[in-house]
């Protein structure tokens, strides 16, 4: 089925070039975190997993390695990490709806809003918590 | 009237015969991040929202968690899933981005290395792991709290 383009005025025109959901605006720049976020949870993950192993050395050569991360700074960029990885999750499940929904191309753009609000409300629930238990850490 | 390319077109045709890789891998990202949601967000609430979060992340708090089959399992999965989903990822990103088929090439191997090397680093990790390792006695107390006395 071939659907007519609506018409646009000039102004709307200038502003979203059609064709492509992947295009200008919160269709292209979804795109752009979610290969951004992506490349950094993979090295993440990379790093991840080999602190992990060494469960398998000994026990005080974990706790070492895992000892440098408990630090402000790393704490930050743990928040950072959790960040990414909702946003990540978030439109990866907005993608799969676009693929396999049949309205979801046509509410690409308002789940994006969507993905955004709820990555606000899980941050708000996981960014405190966190923060007191980093920074409780310090005086210790 | 000549005719052109549909935009897009690739500019050699699909292959036609044997298993289409490139569709079997559109739809692993999308199977294996529904689960990896489900895992990743359990293992970050267990890991950083209970109890003290990161702060009481050490070798007993691991070690208690792989004494049971349902974190060895739940982790395998991550392990599996993530590292693949990752590399494939990336993969999608040399193709898009690397310069010379040669830098290409070579980028792709470093990807399928890496990933290939830690599933089955982690995958050993976690079967062969023993909560209560023989230790010196100065380091019995890093041990998680069931385990006997050596």
């Amino acid at each position: 089925m071939s659907v007519a383009p609506a018409p646009r005025s000039a102004k709307k025109k200038s502003a979203r070039p059609g064709g492509t959901l992947y295009r200008g605006n919160s269709g292209m720049w979804s795109w752009v975190l979610h290969r951004i976020t992506g490349v950094a949870i993979f090295f993440f993950l990379l790093v991840h997993i080999l602190d992990t192993a060494l469960i398998r050395v000994s026990p005080e050569a974990y706790n070492a390695v895992i000892g440098t991360y408990k630090n402000p700074i790393m704490g930050l960029g743990e928040v950072g990490l959790v960040g990414a990885i909702i946003f990540h999750a978030l439109n990866g499940l907005r993608i799969i709806l676009i693929d396999f929904w049949g309205k979801g191309v046509k509410y690409q753009r308002l789940m994006f809003w969507i993905v955004l609000g709820v990555w606000v409300v899980l941050m708000a629930g996981f960014v405190p918590r966190h923060l007191i238990n980093v920074f409780s850490e310090v005086g210790n | 009237m000549s005719t052109i390319d549909a935009p897009r077109s690739s500019p050699t045709p699909a292959r036609r015969n044997g298993v289409n890789w490139e569709k079997w891998g559109w739809i692993y990202m999308r199977a294996s991040g529904v689960v990896l949601v489900v895992l990743i967000f359990g293992h970050l609430f267990i890991n950083l929202m209970t109890g003290d979060g990161v702060k009481a992340i050490d070798f007993a708090f691991v070690a208690g968690k792989y004494a049971t089959p349902f974190w060895q399992v739940w982790d395998l999965l991550m392990l599996w899933l993530a590292l693949i989903h990752g590399a494939n990822g990336m993969r999608t990103l040399v193709n898009d981005y690397a310069t010379s088929p040669r830098l290409g090439k070579v980028l792709k191997g470093a990807i399928f290395a890496s990933a290939a090397i830690l599933i089955i680093l982690g995958t050993l990790v976690i079967f062969t792991f023993d909560p209560c390792p023989a230790v010196p006695a100065d380091q019995f107390h890093l041990l998680p709290s069931f385990c006997p006395p050596q």
